[in-house]
Formats: C-alpha cells, sequence, structure tokens
C-alpha cells in the first residue's frame, strides 16, 4: 500500500526525566515511520509522552533532566539520536522544522517577524540580507500574510495569534525542510482560525511533498488531515491505523473511549459527552501490565499482569490490547 | 440639508491600513514615551546633562595647570569674584578642581560600570545558562564575594593596589594611577550583584517557548544567549548599569575622604573632601560645593535610573 520511501524510522524510542521526586518514565519504547509526504498524526491525553517523541528525535530534549535510555531515530538512513550537538543544529530547521502549540510565546518579543523568519536562511543557507528579505516576503505571502513587505517589520506583539502561528509556520518551512512536526499547532487558536491554519498546512504540504507530523488531543482535527493515526498512552503506541480504519474499526478501548467522546453533530445535543474515567498513570511509576488497565472496561487479569505487545489486528492496523473488542472476548 | 451619501465601495477599499489606524510604535518609541512622561526623570536627565556639561566643557575655561596650581598666600580664602567657590588649603581654585574633579569622578563612575557590566553580565549568563556545577560554582564565589562587607573590601584593596601603580598618561593627561585602581576595586566589588540579576532573567527567559522555536530552527547557543537572552534581559540590566554609576561615584567619594582613595593633585569630587571635615565650620565653601554636586548626580542618575526602569517594563500601562 505504501510504496513512497521511508523518511524517518523511530525504533523503540524510551526517553526518561530524572527529577527531584524520581524517574519519570515518559516515553516507553515508540517505533514509528513516516514516509515522504505522508501526514500522520499522534493523538492522546496531555502526558502520554507525544511531544517528549518528538522533542527526543529532535533532539530538544534538555540533558540531565532528560535521558534518552534507548532507541534509534533514523532520518534518510542517519541515526539522529547518535549525532552531535553540531550536527544536529544542521539538521534542525533545515531537514526536520518544528511548530509548536502556543503561538503567544514562541516568538521572541524583542525581534521583528523578519528578523525571526530569516534566521534559519541565514543559519542554513548562508543568504545574505537582501537574499533572505526577499525570501521572507515570499514565505510570509505563502503563508497568507498580507502585506508582507511592511508586515515582516512588525513585532510580535503586533500580530493577532492566527497570524503569529502563520509566521511560525513561515519560520519553519523557511529551508523547505522534508519533515514538518507540528506540536498542537492549533490548540491555542480558536476554531475558525484552527480551520485555516490546518488547511494552509494541507495546501502547503502537497506543494512541498513534505511530510507532517501532526501532534494532537483532538481526534476531530485528525480526519480531514492525516493519512495514518497513531494513538499513544503512557508513552506507548496502543493503536496504529489508517484514518479511515481508526474511526470505522477501533480496536483499542482507549480509542473507542477517546472516540466516544468526540462531540458529534449527528448525535443527540442534550445528552452529556463522555469522558474516560480516572486519570492517566502516573508516569514516576514504570507502568506494569496493560497501563490503561485501571480505567478500561474490558479489563481482566491478564491486563494487570502483563503488558500487551502491539500486534496486528487488521491489515495495516496495529493495536496493543489482549482484548478483542470485535468479538467481545480476550485473543488467544 | 444636506444629504449624506451612501460611502462609495471605492472609497472603502482604498482606506489602505496606515490610514486606519496609527501605526503602531515600535518598543523603543514606546520606551521613550514614558520616559518622557516620567517627570522626575526628566528632570534627573536635564540634570545630568548639565553636570556633564559643567565638567567637560568647563575644561575650555581653566586649565588643568591652574585647577592644580598650588598658591600658599592665597591659602582658605572664602568665595570672592576671583575665586567664585573660594580656595582649598593649599590655595587652588575650588571652582576649576570641581569641573576638573568632576570629569574624573564621572569617569570613574561610567568605567567602573562597564567594570561591573562586563564582570556582572558574563558571570550572570553563564551561570543562569548552563546551570548545573557551573552555576552552583559560580553563585558561591558570588555570594562570597557579596558577604564581604564592601567598604572593608574596598579599603583593604585599595590601600594594597595604590601604592603600586604609576601615573599614567591619556589622551595628553596625567592621571594618578589610583584612578585606576579604584575603578577595578569598584567594579569588581559590586559585580555580584548584576550576576545575580543577570542570572534570573537568563533562568526565566530560557525557559520561554522561543528558545526552543529558536533552538528547533538549529539556531547555535552563542547565538541563542547573544541574539535571543540577552536582547530580552537588557532592561534591567540597563537600569542596574545606570544605578551603579551612581553607586560607583559615592563609593569614590567614600574611599577618597579617607584618604585612600586618588591622589592630589588629581582631583576629584570625592578627594576634594579629604580633610574638609576639619574645617566645616570655618571654611564651609571647601566641603559644599564638591558635597553638593556629588549629591546633585546621585540624584539625578538614581531619577533617570527610576524613569528608565519604569519606561522599560514592558507591563507597565503609562503610555
Amino acid at each position: 500500500m505504501n510504496r513512497r520511501q521511508v523518511i524517518l524510522d523511530l525504533k523503540d524510542l524510551r526517553t526518561r526525566f530524572h527529577i527531584a521526586e524520581g524517574t519519570v518514565y515518559a516515553v516507553n519504547g515508540v517505533s514509528l515511520t513516516l514516509h515522504e509526504c505522508e501526514t500522520i498524526a499522534i493523538v492522546g491525553e496531555s502526558g502520554c509522552g507525544k511531544s517528549v517523541t518528538m522533542l527526543s528525535v529532535m533532539g530538544l530534549i534538555p540533558v540531565p533532566p532528560g535521558e534518552i535510555v534507548s532507541g534509534q531515530a533514523f532520518y534518510r538512513g542517519r541515526d539522529l539520536l547518535a549525532l552531535s550537538e553540531a550536527e544536529m543544529e544542521h539538521i534542525r530547521g533545515k531537514e526536520l522544522a518544528m511548530v509548536f502549540q502556543d503561538p503567544m510565546t514562541a516568538l521572541n518579543p524583542v525581534l521583528t517577524i523578519g528578523r525571526q523568519i530569516s534566521e534559519p536562511l541565514r543559519v542554513h543557507l548562508n543568504m545574505d540580507h537582501a537574499t533572505a528579505q526577499q525570501r521572507v516576503i515570499e514565505l510570509l505571502e505563502q503563508v497568507g500574510i498580507p502585506d508582507p513587505k511592511n508586515r515582516m517589520n512588525d513585532y510580535p506583539h503586533q500580530f493577532s495569534g492566527g497570524m503569529r502561528q502563520r509566521a511560525m509556520l513561515a519560520m519553519a518551512l523557511a529551508c523547505a525542510p522534508s519533515v514538518l512536526i507540528a506540536d498542537e499547532p492549533t490548540t491555542a487558536l480558536d476554531v475558525t482560525i484552527q480551520a485555516q491554519i490546518i488547511e494552509l498546512v494541507t495546501r502547503l504540504r502537497d506543494a512541498l511533498c513534505m511530510a507532517v507530523i501532526w501532534i494532537t488531543h483532538d481526534l476531530g482535527v485528525v480526519a480531514g488531515l492525516a493519512e495514518r493515526v497513531i494513538v499513544m498512552y503512557a508513552g506507548l503506541v496502543v493503536e496504529e491505523a489508517s484514518v479511515d480504519e481508526l474511526y470505522d474499526d477501533p480496536r483499542h478501548p482507549y480509542t473507542l473511549a477517546l472516540l466516544a467522546a468526540l462531540p458529534r453533530i449527528d448525535r443527540r445535543r442534550d445528552r452529556r459527552l463522555k469522558s474516560i474515567p480516572g486519570a492517566p498513570p502516573n508516569l514516576l511509576v514504570m507502568p506494569h501490565g496493560c497501563p490503561f488497565a485501571p480505567r478500561c472496561e474490558f479489563v481482566f487479569d491478564r491486563c494487570r499482569a502483563e503488558t500487551p505487545p502491539l500486534l496486528p489486528v487488521a491489515i495495516e492496523h496495529r493495536a496493543r490490547c489482549w482484548y478483542d473488542v470485535v468479538n467481545g472476548k480476550p485473543f488467544e | 440639508m444636506e444629504s449624506i451619501a451612501p460611502p462609495s465601495k471605492g472609497s472603502i477599499a482604498n482606506l489602505s491600513p496606515d490610514v486606519l489606524e496609527t501605526p503602531p510604535l515600535s518598543l523603543g518609541q514606546l520606551t521613550w514615551r514614558r520616559f518622557r512622561r516620567h517627570k522626575m526623570a526628566n528632570f534627573g536627565a536635564i540634570m545630568l546633562i548639565l553636570l556633564v556639561l559643567y565638567a567637560f566643557g568647563g575644561a575650555f575655561v581653566f586649565s588643568e595647570a591652574y585647577a592644580n596650581k598650588t598658591e600658599t598666600g592665597a591659602r582658605l580664602q572664602a568665595p570672592s569674584r576671583e575665586h567664585p567657590f573660594g580656595t582649598d588649603t593649599v590655595g587652588r581654585d575650588i571652582l576649576a578642581r570641581t569641573i576638573y574633579g568632576g570629569q574624573i569622578s564621572i569617569l570613574i563612575g561610567l568605567t567602573a560600570m562597564l567594570v561591573e557590566l562586563v564582570i556582572g553580565v558574563t558571570v550572570g549568563a553563564i551561570s543562569g545558562f548552563f546551570g548545573g556545577l557551573i552555576d552552583s560554582l559560580l553563585m558561591r564565589i558570588t555570594e562570597a564575594v557579596i558577604v564581604i562587607p564592601q567598604i572593608f573590601l574596598l579599603l583593604v584593596m585599595a590601600k594594597y593596589f595604590a601604592a603600586s601603580i604609576p601615573n599614567i598618561t591619556i589622551l595628553g593627561r596625567t592621571f594618578s594611577g589610583s584612578v585606576v585602581v579604584i575603578i577595578l576595586v569598584i567594579g569588581v566589588t559590586t559585580w555580584p550583584y548584576l550576576a545575580r540579576i543577570v542570572r534570573s532573567q537568563f533562568l526565566s527567559i530560557k525557559e520561554n517557548d522561543f528558545i526552543l522555536a529558536a533552538r528547533a530552527t538549529g539556531t547555535s547557543t552563542t547565538e541563542i544567549i547573544f541574539r535571543h537572552i540577552l536582547p530580552n534581559s537588557i532592561a534591567p540590566i540597563i537600569v542596574s548599569g545606570t544605578l551603579s554609576v551612581a553607586s560607583a561615584i559615592t563609593l569614590e567619594a567614600y574611599i577618597s575622604f579617607l584618604g585612600l582613595g586618588v591622589r592630589p593633585p588629581t582631583a576629584t569630587w570625592g578627594n576634594m573632601l579629604e580633610g574638609a571635615y576639619n574645617y566645616i565650620e570655618t571654611a564651609w565653601w571647601l566641603w559644599f560645593f564638591p558635597g553638593a554636586l556629588i549629591a546633585l548626580i546621585v540624584l539625578s542618575i538614581n531619577f533617570v535610573g527610576d524613569g528608565l526602569r519604569d519606561a522599560l517594563d514592558p507591563h507597565s500601562r503609562a503610555i
């Protein structure tokens, strides 16, 4: 089905943080693949390791307290986790770019927008001032900022939230990266702006043939955007499938619960939204058995004893569960 | 009665953003505006300019040789037409000496501030940015300097080094070597406070998302420190630098008054006070003029510092 080349191949990534209270097991063995020009979404509650996974790949985990215990992240055959800081500086912003959640804080308040967007151009492409200015104008135009010639001299406080996120995108796209990591880029924006940003990313992705990893906790955002979805829980991938497959035929109880919690326009409005009882596990203790067991409605003895492996349940569809939700009984 | 024509479509479309709203002010313009609204700061700034003009412009009226010329026949003369500020214990003209002394005092203030800035910002930046062991080490050193009473340290260092440095000549003028000693001594004893301010700034600013975003675009550590963090922490550095000029002038006056500061014949406002305490009642002009000038400049600088603190504060609502 997927004949495109693998561009990013993450193998068994484990990231921990050593803090005063003990060790936080943030990412506990995540493997995933990303193909050229493909968009995948990583979904999960807050604190389930989505961002930490991607920050680990980018080499942006502060060490200490962070520690990447094991794993490899092959980008076009090179293991990013084995590269030195100086080598990573050449890759960050040029090959892999990242957009962050809160555009209000992700821009430096004392530098002009133009100055910030031209930063990767100067760092990676050694552009001189005039060429960089020209490119910044093009980029701002591309992300839909009106009057870019004048607006590039503005400071971030003169931009609205949506415009700042557009500027962040322009900055990320400056060197035409092969992979764009978008860490909940629309969470801080209202829905109409959110839709615009999603539309913009989709358009730019298709124009530039860029692979996108979209981190979100909003399954509703994913539908029109991604080809494949990876559901994470407690630092583990619990389900992985194509978007349609995941919505039509979810196999992991956590995914089922997430989908049930989604507000639907075709459902009765006077009903309360369903929520998942309990809270995500405390990652200060290494999860024993299935991490979702305490909140799972299908839980049985085996779940508490052994962590299930990520097993194929259908074509291009894998889930990490001992229970067969389709047939309503445990797997053999 | 004139009928009101509905606005034509073209006229609305022609309104460019510049017409619709006043162009937003840059951070610099906002700061300048807030500073101008600060009455005491304006007073301080004007006073400061006048004092600088007095010290450096006065040099065109009196020569330095005149300021240092002793005339034993004219000792301790009260202010007169010939000597508007009177004469001192060895018959030197006090007006001319306050002019040349002012130059030295202001220069000591500024250079001591530079020394303080260089050490304080470097230590604070390294400490705050890298953290960990380096931070602990540098902060213990900083605390070690802070716990020694500053005046005590100043006096010991001034006494220890003063004898060993010969006179120096810069720009055709000869300075007592003790000027350099005083500058270094003041700079070396005052930096810890600035280092702590800069460290706390770095600690909080480096946690910002825009630092992570800058790193994600491949910006190097040096660029992050100098282009992203330092400009964001410049406000408290400017304020504290301004105020430290005033404190350096006061400190110089203090050690010079005790006779350990700048050696005569080089005049400073501080060392003109030396020995004046013997004549507090009998020759008031000995201490009044240099004392008043010190008080004025320190007050002006503090007003300016206050004004800058308010003007540079982005949260300040006063526009």
